[in-house]
């Protein structure tokens, strides 16, 4: 039953996610800042673009500290990459037209919907919000619903 | 921000792209098999991740007056409208389409996943077309 329910093993499912759980509380405990991963999407635009949008407060008062949680998520993936991970990189074999299009459904939905899989799905689940519950089971129910269509059409192994 | 704050984002940012390395999360494969319903690990992942953060977000404000670096404890805002249901909506299509979400896409790029580069580029020029098409 748990062979066939987790192929792979359970315990780096459940490490890795505390560890997340750790980082995003080490994070709230030092500074009070509440990080999900989507933002900083749309407030380093804010560095280069005019728009009313991507200049309002929330996005120019925030984004040099995103731009360091981005910074930190590239450092943490390589001290794995260099320790438990042995130096073996990983290619993906989806391919680059399935990468790209749907990278810009998820930066499009994740911004308007103010949140991803960490915004809604860490951070709001974790703070007990409605609206960040509904969220996940939304992405969700579309996800699952989505990468059974691309196999049945032959897409993806 | 102070120094002292940016290298604890840091350190905090460090911690989940560990995190996101060790659970796979950052391999579209591994997504994508869940969303298959061929491996449930992802679900240990986002478990494991709420159950701790929950109790932190709960019990932090409870146990101190402030941060130990700034003035206030932020609160996640969140609303619930369309933009929130249908914008979840749209991304949960383009996860089930690529495997890939925000994070992943930026750890990813630390385990030596160049190919993550297409999905980050599609995530920026989502992020930018909403903003600038159809921001608030």
């Amino acid at each position: 039953m748990i062979d066939s329910l987790f192929p792979h093993g359970i315990t780096h499912y459940l490490v890795g996610g505390l560890l997340l759980g750790v980082g995003v509380s080490l994070l709230f405990v030092m500074t009070g800042l509440v990080g999900g991963m989507s933002t900083v999407f749309s407030s380093t635009w804010s560095y280069v673009s005019t728009a009313k949008f991507f200049q309002q407060a929330r996005f120019t008062v925030s984004r040099q500290w995103r731009l360091f949680y981005a910074a930190g998520l590239i450092l943490g993936a390589l001290v794995y990459l260099f320790t438990l991970g042995n130096g073996v990189t990983f290619q993906t074999a989806v391919p680059w037209w399935m990468l790209l299009p749907g990278g810009f459904l998820v930066g499009f939905g994740a911004r308007l919907s103010n949140g991803c899989t960490s915004g809604h799905g860490i951070c709001g689940m974790a703070s007990l919000r409605l609206p960040s519950i509904l969220a996940v089971l939304t992405f969700l129910f579309t996800a699952i619903v989505t990468a059974h269509l691309v196999a049945a059409l032959g897409g993806g192994s | 921000m102070k120094p002292s704050s940016l290298l604890v984002v840091t350190l905090a940012g460090m911690l989940f792209g560990f995190g996101l390395s060790l659970s796979t999360m950052v391999k579209p494969e591994v997504i994508l098999d869940f969303l298959r319903f061929r491996d449930f690990g992802m679900l240990l992942v986002l478990g494991g991740a709420v159950v701790v953060t929950l109790l932190v977000y709960q019990l932090a404000p409870r146990m101190m007056n402030k941060p130990v670096l700034a003035a206030a404890f932020g609160k996640h805002q969140s609303e619930l409208n369309r933009r929130t249901i249908g914008g979840a909506a749209i991304f949960g299509i383009g996860w089930g389409l690529c495997g890939v979400c925000p994070g992943p896409a930026i750890a990813g790029l630390g385990t030596g996943g160049w190919p993550m580069l297409f999905a980050l580029a599609g995530i920026f020029a989502g992020a930018y077309a909403q903003g600038r098409w159809f921001g608030d």
